[in-house]
């Protein structure tokens, strides 16, 4: 067994090993949740078979690093686990009936041709409501949330806002453009070029929405403001937009140059950056201004019993996972691989 | 704490309901996972084309019920946080490192693999291919071990320290919190459970497809595999239900006081009761038909030795009878019937006619659900036979819950009611669509076709077989 001694602060560990879960969470699922937002948009036929089958064997690995994310939360913070969910409680039963409708069609949409219609529409609305809940959850978490003693506090609807709706549509929109530039690496032809249209607007979009949810949020109640107009905070402030801005200009230069692999990677970039900003606004609580991850944290003899697990097998795990990949790489048809 | 006795009420059968849907899955699922590690096996062994052809048509069902069970499976990682937020707290240095640990060692290898599974040999070669079936055998048998650990140390809490704070903390050893005292019965048995449920499903299709052709090769092998394992798994089944009985009524006698009716002590000696209606209010059995003393004889194994009933069991500490009283004999009950078909198919078999007893297909055909209902009766007694309490003795289910309002978890029962009746009925039509039609020579499975929930489907030749 390890010693916990060993590692100064397993609570810091944790929080990044979490950190790590939820990013390749947002990372891998939000194109696949994108592909459904956009799902509509196919034409019936080829069109959307091949972009069913471009997330087919993927997405049910990519959902795991949220049941990781879920799970390593109520293992390593069970406090923070405890006054979370019931705080977001709306949005969360909705992100998991979202995620059950479109799970199945996957499946379902090929046993039941004659009903094909129906679950396409369960996998759109299923991935259009998972994506907006997730969205308006983060947002919530991030306006605060009333806590006393060791429980929520607040009523049934504290997580509804102007903010985060934005926070919701913001997200909608950025799953969507992760999905576009997965439609341009993954497909060709028509689709791809429906790819390279979604693409140009939704990142637009999506740029308009991390600005107004910047401008946003030092102006939230709490920690925000001395955060990020403060010095050394400043530091941070001032790269952040511009570096956002860098990217950009590079994402809509792969557009042009018709780039079929720049695009994802691009936009994911702008994905990165994004989450940068939030751990930098969270940082070192879990629940904003309320819980720090100290506080929240499980045991020593609890996190580095994970840790033993956690260090052996997410190395292992990402490794088999870029595997599958890799045995599904290349241009995706209507059917199959080729 | 949870102000409002309707939003407990609420959660409750919130809980238990999706729950109990999510089970029914695994409980296929694990079965299957095996069973089709097994046929390709033996595919590859042999190099008996039957078995590709039984192979193809299992994993076409494995691939809808397994979607159905991840996708009610995370709705549960979520339900622990949003219900039982106080249990959660408490427990969760406890318990939530086993259910990561689930997550690190389960889910990730059974989805990782999914995909090859399903997509077939074209891409990586049979021997891989075979190894990536076992993986995800594998891995729903890892599952089963830590979810079903977890599980057991709230029936029995062992290897724990209270914490300042209420929360219970681990002590020095893991092992003594993962291996706690009901974890090994539970676990056989539930194993098994899902086994069984799995060999009974396979041998009702198997019968049905003989009934109309005798003759078919894929349908006898189903029937045949099926039949071993309902003969020889049905008593070892029985074996450990009851060792898992005589461990439960060291550690949670209250369960077991309501398992058998017995409201009152018995200084010599215990009846059995086989059948009766539980009457809470009087505190006894109507009508009851009863073996006398059997009860002492197969709990302690001496027909005068004497047995405490619920009457020394403080009214708060009781768990409701009527529920389990009868959730137990349904349990118990199917377990013989599955004996009886295992024991009927070794006397056709002596007899050779294994394949032409069309009452004996008929009557697998009968069976074919009883393993979902006897592994749901089966969760229910324990569950139930738990209250009131979530953390055995310890930790109150009216103390466990989320502070939340009524109508917000009303809303979402509702939801969850509508949309579970509505998604899973569907998937379980097209598995019932997916077993009426006859398994055949070049069962089409994977090739050269698109691919769905995890790997590639054969759309182009499943519509051709559909007639599209
Ligand atoms: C004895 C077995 C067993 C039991 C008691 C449970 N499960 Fe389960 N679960 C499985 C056996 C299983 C499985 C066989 O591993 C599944 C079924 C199909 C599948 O994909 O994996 C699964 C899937 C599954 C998934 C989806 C995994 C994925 O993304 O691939 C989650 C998150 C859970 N379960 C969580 C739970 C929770 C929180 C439970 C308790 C309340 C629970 N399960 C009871
Ligand atoms: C999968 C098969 C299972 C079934 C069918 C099942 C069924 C049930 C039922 C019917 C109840 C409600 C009892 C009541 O309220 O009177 C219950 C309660 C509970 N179960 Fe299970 N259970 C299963 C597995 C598990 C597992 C694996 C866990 C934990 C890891 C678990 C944790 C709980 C908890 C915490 C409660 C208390 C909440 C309550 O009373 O409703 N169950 N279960
Ligand atoms: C006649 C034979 C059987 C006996 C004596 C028996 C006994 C028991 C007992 C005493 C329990 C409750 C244990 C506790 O909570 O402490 C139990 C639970 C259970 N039984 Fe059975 N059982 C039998 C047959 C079956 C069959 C045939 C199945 C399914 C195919 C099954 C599935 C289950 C399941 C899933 C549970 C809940 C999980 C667990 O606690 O193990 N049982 N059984």
């Amino acid at each position: 067994m390890i010693d916990a001694s060993m590692f100064s602060d397993l609570a810091m560990i944790w929080a990044v090993i979490i950190a790590f879960a939820i990013a390749a969470y947002v990372v891998m699922d939000g194109f696949d949740l994108g592909i459904g937002i956009l799902f509509p948009r196919f034409r019936v036929g080829a069109e959307r078979d091949t972009a069913m089958n471009s997330i087919a064997p993927v997405w049910d690995g990519n959902e795991t690093w949220l049941v990781l994310g879920g799970g390593g939360l109520l293992a390593a913070f069970p406090l923070a686990y405890a006054i979370i969910l019931p705080a977001l409680y709306a949005p969360l039963i909705a992100m998991l009936l979202g995620l059950v409708l479109r799970g199945v069609a996957f499946e379902f949409r090929w046993r039941d041709p004659a009903h094909r219609p129906t679950w396409d529409v369960a996998f759109f609305t299923g991935s259009l409501v998972a994506t907006l809940a997730q969205g308006i959850a983060l947002g919530a978490l991030l306006q605060g949330i009333t806590v006393e003693g060791r429980a929520y506090a607040g009523g049934w609807w504290e997580w509804l806002s102007p903010f985060s709706l934005l926070t919701g549509v913001a997200l909608v929109a950025g799953y969507a453009l992760l999905g576009s530039c997965w439609l341009i690496w993954k497909t060709e032809g028509r689709l791809q070029d429906q790819g390279y249209g979604f693409a140009r607007w939704l990142a637009v979009l999506l740029i308009l929405a991390i600005a107004a949810v910047s401008l946003a949020t030092p102006y939230l109640e709490g920690q925000y403001y001395a955060r990020w107009f403060r010095w050394p905070g400043l530091l941070v402030t001032v790269p952040m937009p511009m570096a956002t801005t860098l990217l950009a200009l590079f994402f809509f230069r792969s557009l042009r140059a018709r780039r079929e692999a720049a695009p994802f990677f691009l936009a994911l970039g702008l994905f990165g950056l994004s989450l940068l900003g939030l751990g930098i606004s969270i940082w070192p609580d879990v629940i904003p201004g309320r819980v720090s991850i100290w506080q929240a944290a499980a045991p020593d003899r609890s996190l580095s019993f994970m840790l033993v697990g956690a260090g052996v097998m997410i190395p292992v795990i990402l490794t088999y996972t870029a595997w599958a990949y890799w045995v599904f790489r290349g241009k995706t048809g209507a059917d199959g691989y080729h | 704490m949870i102000e409002s006795f309707e939003a407990l009420l609420l959660a409750r059968i919130q809980f238990a309901f999706t729950v109990s849907f999510h089970f029914l899955f695994p409980a296929f699922s694990i079965g299957l996972a095996s069973y089709l590690a097994v046929l390709e096996g033996l595919w590859l062994r042999t190099g008996r084309g039957v078995y590709a052809d039984v192979y193809r048509y299992w994993l076409k069902i494995f691939a809808v019920v397994f979607a159905m069970g991840v996708v009610s499976g995370i709705v549960m990682s979520y339900q622990f946080g949003t219900n039982w937020s106080v249990f959660s707290d408490k427990t969760g240095p406890v318990i939530g490192p086993l259910m990561a640990y689930e997550v690190l060692t389960a889910f990730f290898l059974e989805a990782g693999f999914l995909g090859v599974m399903l997509f077939g040999m074209r891409k990586v070669g049979r021997g891989l291919h075979f190894m990536a079936t076992c993986a995800v055998a594998v891995g729903t048998f890892i599952s089963a071990f830590w979810i079903l650990s977890a599980n057991s140390w709230m029936h029995t809490p062992t290897g724990f320290e209270m914490g300042a704070n209420g929360q219970f903390l681990p002590g020095p050893s893991w092992a003594a919190i993962i291996f706690n005292p009901s974890f090994p019965y539970r676990l056989v048995h539930t194993v098994i459970a899902a086994y069984l449920t799995t060999a009974f499903v396979v041998g009702a299709v198997g019968a049905w497809h003989l009934l109309c052709d005798r003759g078919n090769a894929g349908a006898r092998v189903m029937f045949s595999m099926a039949m071993w394992m309902a003969a020889l798994v049905a008593p070892i089944q029985i074996f450990a239900g009851d060792e898992h009985g005589l461990n439960t009524l060291e550690h949670q006698p209250a369960k077991v006081m309501a398992m058998e009716g017995h409201y009152d002590s018995h200084p010599d000696g215990a009846p059995l009761i086989l059948f009766g209606i539980p009457n809470s209010r009087e505190k006894r059995i109507d009508y009851a038909v009863e073996i006398p003393k059997a009860s002492s004889l197969i709990l302690k194994h001496d027909p005068n030795a004497p047995l405490a009933g619920l009457d020394t069991i403080p009214d708060d500490r009781e768990p409701p009878v009527g529920i389990i009283f009868w959730s137990f004999r349904v349990m118990v009950g199917l377990g013989f019937a599955m004996l009886g078909i295992g024991l009927w198919s070794l006397i056709a078999r002596a007899k050779g006619r294994l394949f032409d007893w069309p009452w004996l297909h008929r009557a697998a055909v009968l069976m074919g659900p009883s393993g979902f209902v006897a592994v749901l009766a089966g969760w229910i007694t324990t569950e139930v036979g738990r209250q009131p309490f979530t953390v055995y003795g310890l930790l109150r289910t009216a103390e466990s819950a989320s502070p939340l309002d009524a109508p917000a978890v009303a809303v979402s029962l509702i939801a969850f009611v509508i949309v579970y009746f509505t998604v899973f009925g569907a998937g379980v039509w097209y598995i019932v669509h997916l077993m009426h039609k006859p398994p055949h020579v070049g069962e089409t499975g994977l090739d050269g076709a698109p691919i769905r929930s995890s790997g590639v489907t054969p759309a182009p030749a499943m519509l051709k077989g559909e007639g599209q």
